[in-house]
């Protein structure tokens, strides 16, 4: 298992610039890697911005031959890409019938995750690979914290108004225990800016994701939101008024088992310490007692 | 008889019934995929096959 953590900023706030942004992200993944891709899949449908993020990207032309897409419902299919409506939470995919299946900024709405990712799996072929882009644990945690508060000052009780994303950890733990072999989870933070908390609302609202806010069965009330926004602007604005907003995108990648692919060495079979490697001097765990705290 | 729009042939090749995860039969003349397994027809729209067993049709037994 890897992690890599990287952190970058940005400014821009626009619906889909997060999509476009998520898109080319894996657009140069797929130019970093030696081969083509036969069939490619897209859960959630932008195959077509992964395109146009894949022509933009030196290296990544002619990576995907042929791509289709899995949408969840009708309104989300884009204008002249190939794709099919299927029940949420399927990948109705006949078994090893696919090289490549991506996804961008679309699961974090799955519930069963890992038995999203054991359909996927199956349904790549040999040495087949799963790209995709997720919101992490992070994202919105600024509006979360103001939620919260505002909540529980005028009503007395509060309770989560966004929904838990996986975290890093996690996803490779999926990763794994769904069959993948080399898989990896990196992440990322993206700070957008926003002229105020209500224009990042307004393009939750564009990209489809204000569900997220609403509790299951307690609607947000009016007053809650409007101290929600006022503490938003109180805490999180820049010298220049605009507010800050974080966006926490994980990236997971697997392949699916094939003879002749690279794997980690067994635990133990190391040949040479790590601490030689390193060229420091090894502190053998567990040997002398622990200082007192 | 309404114009209708033939699907891609790639996706027929990769598409199973999501309930069986069975094979699928595509029908030309109604727009239909069928799923012998689950007993539904799903129909294609558009060139879109929609794969929801809510909007499928009964096959008669």
């Amino acid at each position: 298992m890897v992690q890599r953590q990287r952190r970058a900023a940005s400014t821009l706030a626009s619906a889909d610039y997060l999509h476009r942004r998520a898109a080319g992200d894996l657009a140069e993944r797929l130019a970093g890697i030696n081969r083509t891709f036969g069939v490619g899949v897209d859960l959630g449908g932008r195959s077509a911005t992964l395109v146009a993020a894949i022509q933009g990207t030196p290296g990544a032309a002619g990576k995907v031959g042929w791509w289709g897409d899995l949408v969840g419902d009708h309104a989300a299919v884009t204008p002249g890409a190939t794709s099919a409506v299927v029940p949420p939470e399927t990948v109705p995919l006949a078994p090893e019938s696919v090289d490549l299946v991506t996804s961008v900024l679309a699961l974090h709405t799955v519930n069963d995750l890992p038995g999203l990712f054991v359909q996927v799996r199956r349904a790549l072929r040999p040495d087949g690979l799963f790209l995709a882009a997720m919101f992490g644990p992070r994202t919105l945690s600024e509006l979360r914290g103001v939620l919260v508060e505002a909540e529980a000052a005028l009503t007395g009780g509060a309770g989560a108004r966004v929904a838990p994303f996986a975290d890093v950890q996690d996803l490779a733990r999926l990763l794994q225990r769904a069959g993948f072999a080399l898989p990896v989870a990196d992440t990322e933070l993206v700070r957008v800016r926003f002229a105020t908390p209500l224009a990042l609302l307004a393009d939750l609202r564009a990209m489809g994701e204000t569900s997220v806010l609403a509790g299951p069965h307690r609607p947000l009330r009016r007053d809650v939101l409007a101290q929600a926004m006022g503490l938003y602007a109180a805490r999180h604005s820049g010298a220049d008024g605009r507010v800050d907003a974080t966006f926490e995108m994980v990236t997971v990648t697997g392949w699916a088992p094939a003879p002749g692919q690279q794997k980690p060495l067994a635990p133990g079979s190391a040949r040479m310490r790590l601490a030689d490697a390193l060229g420091v001097t090894e502190h053998r765990a567990g040997d002398q007692p622990r200082a007192k705290d | 008889m309404t114009e209708t729009v033939p699907v891609d042939p790639k996706l027929l090749e990769i598409l199973v019934c999501p309930l069986t995860k069975g094979p699928l039969r595509y029908d030309r003349e109604r727009a239909e995929l069928i799923s012998e397994q689950a007993g539904l027809a799903y129909p294609i729209r558009d060139g879109i096959p929609i794969m929801l067993p809510g909007e499928a049709r009964k096959l008669d037994a």
